[in-house]
């Protein structure tokens, strides 16, 4: 029961992914359209019961990158302590990928907070919707091409005299 | 017609009277999120002693205070519960802006911190330092005693200053270039 095995058993059910290892880390990248697959696979197929953390990369800007968004999917086998990387890279205008709420009910906060930063939608999400920034804010503020210091949301309050308190 | 007081009788202005009694019992309000909310427990723990200052009753309900430290960031989801709590204290009352961030944002200038809570605000005294240690927190409480001693009106004249009336940073913001730049980005989203 390696990391190696694990990565050969997902290259014989799906064909051959590119991965690679690095310090003992092992990443697999998945097309998009397949992520929900592969990871039901780790999941029912290969014991990975935990997922420890969705999260999100914004190559806009980065050297050599031909993707937008890549989504970074980190699941554990609490049983082997065996962990293991998925990534899956989604573009504008409208990046998309699978929810996985249906395979890890913890994916619900996780999936909210990547759509709420980066705008990523998660089809068969049960409740997407922001949880981080207020409801009325309208941009996703950790995508590269927002700026550091916002669309002016941080000056946008009325002003309290006084007089009116 | 001169009136024979005797020794232990002094005559004095009743509004500095009242200013003496509400200098001396200030109740905190501790607006706390961050940081300098630690410094602000250590002031009002046995070492420093805010008690000495009669400052030392913290409590966690604004209608019981006069006396409002925000001590922290404050991010634009935080400041309509700011501008509330504010709102829901009862006259008199006093606002400290503990630290950097409160005054000014500090080093977070990032699309979601306010920078200064005196932009929508009233605020009485500044606190320097990140964090300020015990000792300035105390000395700002010392001067905003002095403050209240000095200007103190029974029934809160001063406060109709147009000074004190209006956030200073806003004060400052008007008829200035940033001003006309901040309706601009008010009307973008």
């Amino acid at each position: 029961m390696s990391t190696q095995e694990t990565v050969k058993s997902l290259s014989q059910a799906f064909g051959p992914l590119p991965a690679s290892h690095f310090r003992g880390q092992t990443r697999v990248v998945v097309p998009v359209d397949r992520l929900h697959e592969v990871l039901k696979f780790l999941k029912e197929g290969r014991g990975f019961d935990f997922l420890v953390d969705i999260t999100c990369v914004d190559y806009l800007y980065y050297r050599d990158a031909v993707d937008r968004f890549g989504l970074v999917y980190l699941v554990a086998n609490t049983a082997t302590n065996e962990r293991i990387t998925i990534r899956a890279l989604v573009n504008d205008p409208d990046p998309e990928a699978p929810s996985v709420v249906d395979l890890w009910r913890g994916a619900d906060w996780m999936e909210r907070e990547v759509w709420d930063l980066f705008g990523v939608r998660f089809t068969g999400h049960p409740d997407l919707r922001r949880i981080l920034l207020p409801d009325e804010f309208s941009a996703f503020p950790l995508r590269k091409d927002y700026p550091l210091q916002g669309r002016g949301e941080r000056h946008n309050f009325p002003v309290i005299t006084r007089a009116e308190s | 017609m001169a009136v024979d007081l005797p020794d232990n009788v002094l005559i004095t202005r009743l509004d500095e009277l009242v200013s003496w009694c509400r200098k001396n019992s200030l109740w905190p309000m501790p607006f706390a999120t961050a940081c300098c909310g630690i410094e602000l427990m250590a002031t009002g723990a046995s070492r420093h002693d805010l008690a000495r200052f009669g400052a030392e009753v913290f409590r966690f309900s604004p209608r019981q205070c006069d006396l409002m430290i925000v001590a922290g960031r404050v991010v634009m989801k935080m400041l309509p519960v700011l501008q509330r709590i504010w709102m829901q204290m009862h006259e008199p009352k006093w606002c400290i802006s503990m630290g950097a961030c409160a005054s000014t944002g500090g080093v977070f200038d990032t699309y979601c911190v306010v920078q200064g809570i005196d932009r929508f605000l009233p605020v009485d005294m500044y606190a320097p330092g990140c964090p300020p240690r015990p000792e300035q927190l105390i000395q700002t409480i010392i001067d905003l005693q002095e403050k209240i001693q000095s200007e103190g009106t029974m029934f809160g004249r001063e406060f109709e200053d147009p000074e004190r009336q209006r956030p200073k940073m806003a004060l400052r913001l008007e008829g200035r270039k940033e001003a006309a730049e901040l309706a601009q980005r008010r009307g973008t989203p």
